[in-house]
C-alpha cells in the first residue's frame, strides 16, 4: 500500500489503526431540518477491525445517519468524535480525507468499463511526464486483480466489463476500492438491499474479511439476519430516534428481530387481527406464533 | 497485449486474431476491406494511384470530423453543429484576409480562437443546462448557418470567398493545410493531400488519449455513467466542456484544409455533412448512448464514406444511391453495436 504514488484526489498516509481502537465516537448526535427532527440523541462507536450494524425500517433515520458519517449533512446536535477529536464534516471529501468512505447502494461504476478501469477511475496511476503522461495499465490491472484477490473476489479477468460481474460482485469492487484509496472506515449503504440470498452472503463475507483487514465497518440494513452474522455492535433506529446501542453478547439475533420488527406493536396488530378475522385465521396465528 | 500478472489456468488462451475481433472497431475494418475489393475488381479507375488520391481526399476530411465527433459521442454528446463550424472558419480567414487585409496567420488564429470559442459556449450550455447536447447544438448550428449565409453576404456582398490565393503569405498557409505529396512519380494525379497525414496524425493522437491517457478514462466514464463519474472524482464538466471545444477545432482544421486545398469556400460548406460525421462514427463502433467506441473506427468509417463515395462515380451509378448505402450502413451498424453491448453487458 505504500506505492500509492497516483495523482490520487485523496490521499490518506495513515495506516490502520489498531483493532478495537475507537474511530468514530458518536455522541447524542441529531439532525434538524428547520422545525423536523430527523433523527435525535443517536449515539454509537465505530472502532477498528469491527462491524456496527445500523439497523431500522424504512424511515427510521438510517439515511440521515449515514448523511451525517459521510460528510453529506452537517450534525446540528450532539457530537461527532473523529480520532478523539470533535469534528464537523462539511462535506464528502472531507470525510474522505479523514479516510471516511461510503459506499452507495448505487455503486459508483460504469457498466461498459473494465474491472480495472473502474478500479481505479478518477485516480489513475500514470507513467512519465508532461504531454506523453500515459496510463501504467500493467500495473493497474496486476493492483486491481491483488486488490480484490485479497477481499476473496477471485476475478478470471480484470478486463471484462464490470457490467458482467454480479451485483453482489459489484459492491464488493466498490469495497475493495474505498479500502485500496485508503479507507479506515466503510460505510456501506444497505449493500445487501437489491441482492439475493447467494448474493447478500457474498456480500457479507466481504464485510468479514473488510473488517478481518482491520477496517471499521458501518453497516446500515433493514435486516437482522444479515446483520447478526458479521456485526460486532447493534444500533437499532425507529422514527429518528436510537432504541439503543447493544454489543453483541447483549444481544441474541431473536431479540434483535422482535425489536426490529417492534415487538409490542407486533403484539398489538395480533390482537387486532383476532379480533377482526377472528382466532382461527391463519394470518393471526402466524403472527401471533411469531411474537410468542 | 501481454499482461504482468499471473497467468489464470481459467482462461484460454486467446490469440491476437480472437482479442482483435472484440474491438469495436472490427465490423467498420471488414466492411472497409470489402467495399475496397468491391470497387478495385468492377471498376478500372477505383484500385489506380489518382483514384486513391482523389477518395483519400474525400475520406480524410470528414474522418478528421468524424474521429473528433467520435470522442464526443464516447463521451455521451452529439454536436450537430459539427458540419456548419467547418465552413465558418473558413470563411472567417477568408473574410478577414481578403475584405480586411489581416494577416493572414492572424486570421487562422482568430478563426481557431472563435471557434473554440463555440465549443465553449456548446459544452457550457450543455452542462449548466442539462439540455440533451442535440437540441443545444441543433440551435448553435442554425446560429452558424444563418451567419455563414447572412454575414458573409453583408460583409463581401457576395456568397463565396475569391482571390484567396493573392492574399500576402497564401503560399505558406497552403504548404501546412493545401499542399500534396506526389507519389506516382511521372504519372499523372496520385498526389496524397496534406489532409490526409492530418487525418491519420490526429486519429492515431485521439486513439492513444483515449486508450491511454486518464482523460481518454474520463471520456469513457462521463459518457458510460456521468453520476458514478462524477462521484469518484472525475472532472465531469471540464471533460465534456473540453470534448465540446475538440470538435470544434477538429472543425477549424478541417475549414483550414478545405480553404487552402480549394483556394476558396462557399457559404454553405459544411452543411448537412453533421449527420454523416455522426454515422462514420456509428459505422466505426460507437454507441448513440455513449461510453463505448473507438477513435480508429470512426476513421475506417470516414474511409468507407470516401471510397463508396468515389467508387459510386466510376462504377457510372446514379451518385444518389449514396445516401441510400449511408442509411443501410447506419442501421446494419447500430444494430451490429447494439448486440456487442449487450454481449458486454451481461454476465458471461
Amino acid at each position: 500500500m505504500s506505492k500509492r504514488t497516483a495523482a490520487s484526489p485523496v490521499t490518506i498516509a495513515t495506516e490502520p489503526p489498531a483493532r478495537g481502537t475507537t474511530v468514530i465516537e458518536v455522541r447524542d448526535i441529531g439532525k434538524r431540518y428547520g422545525n423536523i427532527i430527523a433523527l435525535s440523541d443517536v449515539s454509537t462507536s465505530v472502532r477498528a477491525g469491527e462491524v456496527t450494524c445500523v439497523l431500522g425500517d424504512n424511515g427510521a433515520g438510517k439515511s440521515t445517519f449515514i448523511k451525517i458519517l459521510s460528510g453529506a449533512h452537517e450534525h446540528t446536535d450532539g457530537e461527532l468524535v473523529i480520532d478523539g477529536e470533535p469534528t464537523t464534516l462539511s462535506s464528502p471529501r472531507a470525510a474522505l480525507e479523514l479516510g471516511i468512505a461510503t459506499v452507495y447502494q448505487d455503486l459508483a461504476v460504469v457498466p461498459l468499463m473494465p474491472v480495472w478501469r473502474n478500479f481505479f477511475l478518477g485516480s489513475e496511476l500514470t507513467r512519465g511526464f508532461g504531454p506523453f503522461k500515459k496510463l501504467d495499465v500493467e500495473t493497474m490491472k496486476r493492483i486491481s486483480k491483488s486488490e480484490l484477490g485479497a477481499m476473496g473476489i477471485d476475478l478470471r479477468d480484470v478486463e471484462q466489463p464490470i457490467g458482467t460481474l454480479s451485483g453482489g460482485e459489484r459492491q464488493c469492487v466498490a469495497i475493495a476500492r474505498a479500502v485500496y484509496f485508503g479507507a479506515r472506515v466503510l460505510i456501506l449503504d444497505e449493500p445487501t438491499a437489491a441482492l439475493g440470498v447467494k448474493q447478500s452472503g457474498v456480500v457479507l463475507k466481504y464485510i468479514a474479511k473488510a473488517r478481518e483487514r482491520g477496517l471499521g465497518v458501518v453497516f446500515i440494513t433493514h435486516n437482522p439476519h444479515h446483520a447478526y452474522p458479521v456485526g460486532d455492535r447493534f444500533m437499532l433506529l425507529r422514527r429518528g430516534k436510537s432504541m439503543g446501542d447493544f454489543p453483541k453478547q447483549q444481544m441474541t439475533l431473536e431479540e434483535l428481530t422482535s425489536m426490529m420488527a417492534g415487538g409490542a406493536e407486533l403484539e398489538s396488530l395480533a390482537h387486532e387481527l383476532e379480533e377482526t378475522m377472528g382466532s382461527d385465521s391463519e394470518l393471526a396465528k402466524s403472527l401471533k406464533a411469531e411474537v410468542q | 497485449m501481454a499482461t504482468a500478472t499471473v497467468g489464470d489456468e481459467r482462461i484460454a488462451r486467446t490469440s491476437t486474431v480472437t482479442k482483435l475481433m472484440k474491438r469495436p472497431e472490427i465490423g467498420a475494418l471488414a466492411a472497409a476491406v470489402v467495399i475496397f475489393i468491391f470497387f478495385a475488381v468492377t471498376t478500372d479507375a477505383f484500385a489506380t494511384a489518382s483514384g486513391a488520391s482523389t477518395w483519400l481526399r474525400g475520406a480524410s476530411t470528414i474522418g478528421i470530423m468524424a474521429v473528433a465527433v467520435a470522442l464526443l459521442m464516447i463521451g455521451g454528446e452529439f454536436d450537430l453543429s459539427a458540419g456548419a463550424i467547418t465552413g465558418f472558419s473558413g470563411l472567417v480567414v477568408g473574410v478577414l484576409t481578403t475584405e480586411y487585409g489581416l494577416n493572414i496567420w492572424a486570421a487562422i488564429l482568430v478563426s481557431l480562437v472563435l471557434c473554440l470559442a463555440i465549443g465553449a459556449i456548446n459544452g457550457i450550455l450543455v452542462m449548466r443546462t442539462g439540455l440533451p447536447s442535440f437540441i443545444v447544438t441543433l440551435g448553435t448550428f442554425f446560429v452558424l448557418q444563418g451567419i455563414d449565409l447572412a454575414g458573409t453576404k453583408t460583409l463581401i456582398g457576395q456568397v463565396a470567398i475569391q482571390g484567396m490565393s493573392n492574399v500576402p503569405f497564401y503560399d505558406q498557409a497552403k504548404k501546412v493545410f493545401g499542399s500534396s505529396l506526389d507519389i506516382n512519380g511521372s504519372e499523372p494525379g496520385g498526389a496524397i493531400y496534406a489532409s490526409v497525414f492530418w487525418w491519420i496524425g490526429l486519429t492515431a493522437v485521439a486513439t492513444w488519449v483515449l486508450l491511454r491517457t486518464r482523460t481518454g478514462n474520463w471520456i469513457f466514464s462521463v459518457g458510460g455513467q456521468q453520476t458514478a463519474a462524477r462521484q469518484v472524482g472525475v472532472p465531469v464538466f471540464k471533460t465534456k466542456v473540453g470534448l465540446f471545444m475538440t470538435t470544434a477545432g477538429a472543425g477549424w482544421l478541417v475549414g483550414m484544409l478545405l480553404l487552402f486545398t480549394t483556394s476558396t469556400v462557399q457559404s454553405n460548406t459544411g452543411v448537412g455533412q453533421e449527420f454523416i460525421y455522426i454515422i462514420c462514427a456509428v459505422v466505426g463502433g460507437c454507441l448513440m448512448t455513449g461510453g463505448y467506441g473507438s477513435a480508429i473506427g470512426a476513421a475506417f468509417g470516414a474511409l468507407i464514406y470516401g471510397m463508396v463515395n468515389q467508387g459510386i462515380v466510376y462504377s457510372g451509378w446514379d451518385n444518389n444511391w449514396l445516401k441510400a448505402f449511408l442509411g443501410v450502413m447506419l442501421l446494419g451498424a447500430v444494430l451490429l453495436n447494439e448486440w456487442v453491448r449487450k454481449r458486454a453487458e451481461t454476465a458471461r
